[in-house]
């Protein structure tokens, strides 16, 4: 269990003072996929550098298992520090040293020998699918390979946590996938927390149990990933969910008596069926797209819709409760001007 | 003058010289000149890990006191000409080597003149490992010894080497204007004879071997850069 209360993280910098958390609490339950999205900026960086110190928070606590980290000693922390392991943007693999030699790495570090290191590492190896680049470098590697060899080098301690800081933001949408599924398999197989950091929706929607929306340093939505999505209701959560821009930033003029309905949709279910038609057969009401966007990730379909309506509440109320029908659909009245 | 050089009287001379004297002095050079660097990259390479992990935001800050006075110092070595240098360390080298005439005792100065541009060249290699791998070292728990020696070091050994290169070429440079004091080495033939004596000739061939020094020591350093650096693809 990690538990990060009212962190607070504020750099001091020759313009003055950069707020870059503010009082930021959620708790990440062990064995959750864990992701933190927001816009560069946010301070999602910065949020995970906290999470094993690399930056000390100006105020607030992080907890890992009951243990109080910005209590630990520099010495303690770098102990603790192999229980809760990073994989990065840039991959950050030794250049110089071999596959096998990046993955012994964090195992020199604490002193096993260098055959145990060795065979761990094989195994390791193993397990991202790259035991026959052993010998290799990482300038021969791509970059999928390259973060499976990160992958493996940060399990090598058998940690705890693994936090990943943009782990896909380099890579093409196959790769992503692949390196994402094998996170998935990780946090299955060996029971590892995962936290991701990133500003891909994607990201967080393929394999994330868990959310938090990080806006300007402060978490403006929190919880399970389909709630969340289904219905953002902050700004920075809109952003996310329709990149394209919220249909309430978007000039569209209504029709004559016209309102709006907005439908939120996630899952396999509610994809494939001729919704809008049916609705205009078996309720005799007709709807118009006024906008819709939609986000096929891997197993779930998560989209948007605003169906402007002509008609009075009646009208109204019938369409929600015939949209709402299915369960992985959600229907909203909103006003266009709504923020 | 120049139509003096090549009468075959002083040719026969030069050659004279170059058999007797030439190989000695070679010998001498090298020595001097792999020696001293050898004690500069001692001294050098750890300054120039200072340099780096001692700054303010470096992996293990230092006393600023100390960190401004360790770059003074260190320029104000690399401003003294080193001619005017090696007469400075005259007590030292007398100190050390117990005379401050002949080969070895040449040493003395060309280390001190080299090392301070050793820690520069060193400071300069260091601060190009990506600061992105530090972080990830730290984040795996290293401390900042294991940085320094399983990190930082290793993954610039590529631009270490070139800028060793460099190093031992100026110091070879350097032994050879040692010879005005009585350094030993081709420089103090190519002074004796070429100079003090008018022989042209030999001082020619002096150059002419130094010369052939330098390509040997970069042809060596840079195959070595590119042999050492993994980051080159489609190598094995």
């Amino acid at each position: 269990m990690i538990e990060i209360k009212n962190l607070s993280k504020t750099f001091y910098t020759s313009d003055g003072e950069v707020p870059a958390l503010k009082d930021v609490s959620i708790s990440i339950p062990d064995g959750d996929i864990y992701g933190i999205i927001g816009m560069s900026g946010a301070g999602k960086s910065t949020l995970v550098r906290c999470i094993n110190m690399l930056e000390r928070p100006t105020e607030g606590t992080v907890i890992i298992d009951g243990e109080d980290l910005g209590a630990l000693s520099e010495k303690e922390l770098r102990m603790k520090r192999h229980d809760i392991t990073m994989i990065f943007q840039g991959f950050n693999l030794l250049m110089q040293r071999t596959v096998l030699k990046n993955v012994t790495f964090p195992l020199e570090l604490i002193g096993v020998n260098k055959e145990e290191a060795e065979n761990k590492a094989l195994e390791l190896l193993k397990i991202v699918g790259l035991e026959n680049k052993t010998k290799a470098f990482p300038a021969q590697l791509s970059g999928g390979q390259q973060q499976r060899v990160a992958i493996a080098r940060a399990l090598a301690t058998n940690p705890k946590v693994l936090l990943c800081d943009e782990a896909t933001s380099a890579l093409d949408p196959d790769t992503t996938r692949s390196i994402l599924s094998l996170l998935r398999e990780i946090n299955k197989d060996l029971g590892i927390t995962i936290i991701i950091i990133t500003h891909q929706m994607s990201v967080v929607e393929s394999i994330c149990k868990h959310v938090a929306i990080l806006d300007n340093g402060e978490v403006v939505e929190e919880g399970e990933v389909g709630q969340v999505f289904s219905h953002p209701k902050s700004n920075a959560a809109k952003k996310l969910v329709f990149p394209d821009g919220d249909f309430a930033n978007q000039a569209f003029i209504p029709r004559e008596g016209e309102r709006f309905i907005r439908v939120v949709y996630n899952g396999a279910q509610a994809t494939g069926k001729p919704l809008i038609a049916h609705m205009a057969v078996e309720i005799g009401i007709e709807a118009s797209i006024s906008y819709a966007a939609t986000s096929t990730i891997a197993d779930k379909q998560y989209g948007s819709m605003i169906l402007g309506i002509v008609g009075g509440d009646d009208e109204i109320k019938h369409a929600i409760e015939y949209l709402s029908r299915d369960a992985d659909i959600l229907a909203e009245e909103v006003s266009v001007n709504a923020e | 003058m120049l139509s003096n050089i090549f009468e075959s009287a002083a040719l026969n001379e030069a050659i004279d010289i170059f058999i007797h004297e030439f190989p000695m002095a070679l010998w001498d050079t090298v020595y001097v000149t792999i020696l001293a660097t050898a004690f500069a990259i001692v001294i050098g390479l750890p300054l120039g890990v200072m340099l780096v992990v001692g700054e303010k935001n470096g992996i293990l800050p230092l006393n600023s006191a100390f960190m401004k006075v360790l770059n003074v110092v260190i320029n104000l070595l690399r401003s003294v000409p080193f001619l005017i240098l090696m007469i400075l360390v005259f007590p030292l080298t007398r100190l050390i080597v117990g005379t401050t005439v002949g080969t070895t005792a040449s040493i003395v100065p060309l280390v001190i003149a080299a090392f301070p541009f050793v820690a520069r060249l060193a400071e300069s290699s260091l601060r190009e490992v990506n600061p992105n791998t530090i972080e990830m070292a730290q984040s795996m728990g290293a401390s900042p010894l294991q940085i320094i020696m399983k990190v930082m070091i290793p993954e610039s050994i590529p631009s270490l080497i070139s800028n060793a290169t460099i190093a031992i070429t100026t110091i070879l440079g350097y032994t050879a204007m040692s010879g005005i004091i009585g350094g030993g080495g081709l420089g103090k033939i190519a002074i004796n004879y070429g100079y003090y004596r008018y022989k042209y000739l030999v001082m020619v061939f002096a150059v002419i071997l130094l010369i052939l020094l330098v390509q040997v020591f970069q042809t060596i350093g840079t195959k070595l850069a590119i042999k050492t650096d993994k980051r080159l693809k489609n190598k094995s």
